[in-house]
């Protein structure tokens, strides 16, 4: 639910991580946060466990810079992965404007993948929102184990279990190492916002 | 789902928010939507607080609480309140989508405060309502 304010000339977006406990949704945050900590002067927000795990969400806003004459700020969240803290989860989606899904590339992971992005598609739903039309980005995290010798699910497995239908944008990406999460938030921010143009027309 | 204020709305709700409730010696006063937007945010001057973290906190904690009063049969809480040494925090929804949230010191009692609030809240209503009355 972007807000657009015409006295100040901005627009406020709410862009969430949402995929599997211990993905990487954090990650993503936190790689962004040091990448542009010269354009970000807030500490990222985070509510965590004592086990260092996403209890409610994390939080971090940031300005994007001027597009067709708005100050355009984003706020990204990151939802809590993990089975239980659903009720979480649903609080964190109210309003959101776009999504990327934070997939687990290990093999270990495919089912909890899957049964987070229906998760997601529920959730949705409970806001009358559909996972077909929403701004959405898939983003295959956690590459780098390649080389660890961590079995992985190839891409095409991936996009198999879980883009098949919805056929988005994918990036097979590290979060740790920063591989392609700026360019997954290019991507959304560039959906997001043309999806919020087409919207208030 | 997008909404938009024009000057004229935000002018009007600033004069509300002013009158009501900086006039009245509360530190500040920000007006946010449940997904943690903020639409208006004022203060005496003296604070400057993080108000983007403070509404993204705020949004998520009223949902957990409005969540909480469900699963024991309350439709909601009225009173939402937080005590601190010097500051104070008190929520007050207005419909639905919108909330009004206001940081006070220990000069101003909690009853004159939710007097204001609600004050400020009836003439908010009017403005608000028609945006996300769905």
């Amino acid at each position: 639910m972007a807000f657009v304010n015409l006295k100040e000339k901005e627009i406020q977006v709410k862009i969430v991580y949402y995929g599997p406990g211990r993905g990487g949704k954090t990650s993503n945050l936190e790689y962004i946060h040091r990448k542009f900590a010269n354009r970000i002067n807030t500490e990222m927000v985070t509510v965590k466990t004592h086990g260092d795990r996403t209890l409610f969400f994390d939080f971090l806003p940031f300005d994007i810079g001027v597009i067709n004459n708005f100050n355009v700020k984003i706020q990204l969240y990151t939802v809590p992965g993990q089975i239980k803290y659903n009720a979480t989860r649903k609080l964190v989606l109210r309003g959101v404007d776009g999504i990327v899904f934070v997939a687990d590339a290990m093999v270990l992971r495919r089912e909890k993948n899957i049964l987070s992005l229906k998760n997601l598609q529920e959730n949705l739903s409970e806001y009358e929102k559909s996972i077909f039309k929403i701004p959405l980005v898939m983003q295959y995290n956690k590459i780098d184990l390649k080389e660890q010798g961590i079995p992985l699910l190839p891409m095409a497995t991936l996009e198999r279990d879980l883009n098949s239908k919805l056929k988005k944008t994918s990036f097979a990406s590290s979060a740790v190492l920063g591989t392609n999460v700026i360019e997954t938030l290019k991507r959304i921010i560039s959906l997001t916002v043309t999806s919020i143009k087409k919207d208030l027309k | 789902m997008s909404y938009t204020l024009g000057q004229e709305q935000l002018d009007s709700i600033e004069d509300i928010l002013n009158q009501d409730l900086i006039d009245n010696g509360v530190r500040c006063v920000f007006l946010i939507d449940m997904a943690g937007n903020i639409i208006a945010n004022l203060d005496n001057g003296e604070k400057q607080h993080d108000i983007y973290s403070l509404a993204a906190l705020a949004a998520g904690n009223f949902g957990a609480v409005s969540a909480m009063a469900k699963i024991i049969g309350e439709n909601e809480f009225s009173l939402l309140f937080h005590k601190g040494k010097k500051e104070n925090i008190h929520f007050n929804k207005i419909t639905t989508e919108f909330l009004l949230i206001t940081i006070f010191g220990n000069d101003i009692s909690l009853g004159f405060l939710r007097l204001k609030v609600s004050e400020s809240v009836e003439q908010l209503k009017d403005i608000l309502k028609p945006l996300l009355s769905s």
